[in-house]
C-alpha cells in the first residue's frame, strides 16, 4: 500500500461556544484518487477543511499529509502540500494581477525568478487561463476566477487539492469547462460539493458526512442510490436524476 | 459588475513610455514635480521648458489633446481661489480691463496654476502610460514600505467588490420599498454602512485564512520587472533637463 496522501484520524473538534462540529471523524486518501465530501450544510464539512492544512487545530485526533503530521514545526510545508481552493473566488484572489496571485503561494515559500514564472504559465496553462496572466481578477468572470483559484495552488505543486463547492455559482458552461480541466489534472482531488451530479461525475468515491461524523465512505454511484442513506443524510439528487443512468 | 475603474486611467499603447519600467517612471515623475515647484514664478522661459517637456511625453505615448484637457478637469476645484489671488492681493495694483488687479496677486495666482497643472499633467501622463499594479510594484522596488503599497494594493482589489456588496444592499432596501429620499430613512443607510463594515471584516479575514493557506507569513511578496541603468538614463533624462531649466532660472534671476 501506498503512503496516504491525506489521512484523518479521530479528528474532534467544537467552537468555543461549545457546539460540537467534529466528532471521531476519520478517512484516508490515496495519492491519485479523486473524492468527494458530501453532507448538509452544517455537517462539519467547512471546519474539516481547515483543519487540513492546520488553520484550525484538532481537540482529538490527527491529520497527516503524505506521511508528515500537520503540526507546528512542519506547518509551512504541510500548507505547501494541501492546497485549498475557497469556495469565493474573491476571497482566494487578493493579488493586483492575476499572475502575482498565481505566484503568491511558491514565492512564499522562495521559488523565484525563471522557475517562479515558469511554475506561474505551467498553473496558468493547466487551467486554460494564461491569456489573463496580466488582468486583474476582478475583471474575469465568476468561472474564470474559480479556474485561476485552482492555478494558484497548483503552482505550489500540492500533494492534494481540497476544493470547497468548485461548481457553485457557475453557469452550466463554466461548471464543465471546470470539470474537464479538474478531470485533466493527474493530482489528488478532496471535493467539498451539494452538486451530487458533479461528485458523480468527477470522484468515483464519495465520504457522506453528518454532525461531524463520516458516516459513509464509498463508491459514489453506490452512495447517491442509497436511498435510506441519503435521506436519513439531508442529500437530495435533482428532480428525475438518476445515478444508475446508462451503466 | 466587474468594474472599470483600475484601468480607467490607463490607456493601452505600446509606446517607450509604455514600456519603461514603472519605477523609473515614478522617480523621474517625482523629481521632475520638485523641479516644477523650485523653479522662481517669474522664470516663464523655465515653466515654457517644463511644459514643452510635458507635451514631448504626451506625444511620445500618443495621448491625444483633448485626452489630456479632459483628464485635466480635476484640477479646476484645486485652482479655483488661485483665480481670486488678484482681486484680494495687497500692494501695486495694476488696471485691466476695468478690474482693479494686485501684481502681487497675479504673481502668487499663476505661480499655483502654473505649478498645479504641470504637476497634474505629467502624472495624466503617468498613470496614462502604467497600470495600477504596475505603480504598485514599482513603488516598492522605490523602498515604499511593503505595509503601505500592501494596503494600497488591497485597495485597489476590494474596491469593487466592496462596492458591489454595497450596490447589492442598496438594490435589496430599494427592492423591499425603501424611498431615500427623506432625512428621517437616513438611519437604514447608517444600518447598512454598519453591516457593510461587519461583511468586509469578516471578508478580511476570509482573506487571511486563503493567504495562510498559501504560505502567507507576513511577507507579501513582491513581483516587479527590475529596471536596467539605461532604463533609468532614459526616464530621468526629462527631469535632468526640468533641473538644468530650474536651476539656470535660479542663477540667471
Amino acid at each position: 500500500m501506498s503512503i496516504p496522501a491525506l489521512e484523518v484520524v479521530g479528528l474532534s473538534y467544537h467552537y468555543p461556544d461549545g457546539t460540537e462540529v467534529l466528532r471521531d471523524a476519520g478517512f484516508h486518501i490515496h495519492p491519485g484518487e479523486r473524492v468527494a465530501l458530501l453532507g448538509p450544510n452544517g455537517a462539519g464539512k467547512t471546519t474539516l477543511v481547515f483543519h487540513l492544512n492546520g488553520i484550525f487545530r484538532p481537540e482529538r485526533g490527527t491529520v497527516t499529509v503524505a506521511g508528515l503530521p500537520v503540526e507546528n514545526a512542519n506547518i509551512m510545508e504541510i500548507r505547501r502540500r494541501v492546497g485549498i481552493v475557497f469556495q469565493d473566488p474573491d476571497d482566494q484572489l487578493f493579488m493586483p494581477t492575476v499572475r502575482q496571485d498565481v505566484a503568491f503561494g511558491p514565492a512564499n515559500y522562495g521559488v523565484e525568478g525563471d522557475e517562479l514564472h515558469a511554475r506561474v504559465s505551467d498553473a496558468l496553462s493547466a487551467v486554460g487561463m494564461l491569456d489573463v496572466a496580466d488582468r486583474p481578477p476582478h475583471h474575469l468572470s465568476l468561472g474564470q476566477r474559480r479556474r485561476v483559484a485552482v492555478a494558484t495552488v497548483l503552482a505550489m505543486q500540492p500533494e492534494i487539492v481540497v476544493l470547497d463547492e468548485p461548481s457553485s455559482n457557475l453557469d452550466p458552461a463554466s461548471r464543465r469547462e471546470l470539470a474537464t480541466i479538474l478531470t485533466s489534472l493527474d493530482i489528488t482531488i478532496l471535493m467539498v460539493t451539494h452538486d451530487l451530479p458533479y461528485a458523480l461525475e468527477l470522484c468515483p468515491r464519495s465520504l457522506v458526512m453528518n454532525e461531524g461524523r463520516i458516516i459513509a465512505d464509498g463508491d459514489t454511484r453506490a452512495i447517491l442510490a442509497d436511498r435510506d442513506l441519503m435521506k436519513a443524510n439531508r442529500l437530495e439528487l435533482p428532480l428525475g436524476f438518476d445515478p444508475n443512468y446508462g451503466r | 459588475m466587474a468594474g472599470t475603474h483600475t484601468h480607467a486611467l490607463f490607456v493601452h499603447g505600446d509606446s517607450e513610455l509604455h514600456r519603461l519600467p514603472a519605477s523609473t517612471k515614478l522617480g523621474a515623475l517625482g523629481l521632475f514635480v520638485l523641479a516644477v515647484v523650485l523653479t522662481p514664478r517669474e522664470a516663464i522661459g523655465a515653466f515654457g521648458i517644463h511644459a514643452g517637456l510635458v507635451l514631448l511625453g504626451a506625444w511620445i505615448a500618443g495621448l491625444k489633446p483633448l485626452f489630456m484637457a479632459r483628464r485635466m478637469l480635476i484640477e479646476i476645484p484645486f485652482v479655483l481661489f488661485a483665480v481670486f489671488l488678484p482681486f484680494v492681493g495687497r500692494g501695486e495694483r495694476l488696471e485691466l480691463m476695468g478690474l482693479s488687479l494686485s501684481i502681487e496677486g497675479l504673481w502668487g495666482g499663476w505661480n499655483i496654476v502654473a505649478k498645479a497643472t504641470l504637476g497634474l499633467a505629467a502624472s495624466v501622463v503617468l498613470t496614462a502610460t502604467t497600470t495600477v499594479p504596475d505603480i504598485l510594484s514599482g513603488l516598492d522596488r522605490l523602498r515604499v514600505p511593503r505595509l503601505i503599497t500592501s494596503i494600497a494594493g488591497f485597495m485597489v482589489r476590494y474596491l469593487d467588490v466592496i462596492a458591489g456588496e454595497m450596490h447589492r444592499m442598496r438594490v435589496a432596501m430599494l427592492s423591499r420599498g425603501h424611498d431615500p429620499r427623506w432625512i428621517w430613512q437616513l438611519k437604514a443607510y447608517t444600518a447598512s454602512a454598519g453591516a457593510l463594515f461587519i461583511r468586509s471584516y469578516e471578508r478580511g479575514e476570509r482573506v487571511y485564512y486563503a493567504m495562510t493557506a498559501r504560505g502567507f507569513t507576513g511577507r507579501v511578496p513582491t513581483f516587479d520587472v527590475k529596471a536596467r541603468p539605461k532604463d533609468w538614463a532614459r526616464a530621468l533624462s526629462v527631469p535632468a533637463i526640468a533641473w538644468c531649466a530650474a536651476g539656470w532660472a535660479v542663477v540667471a534671476g
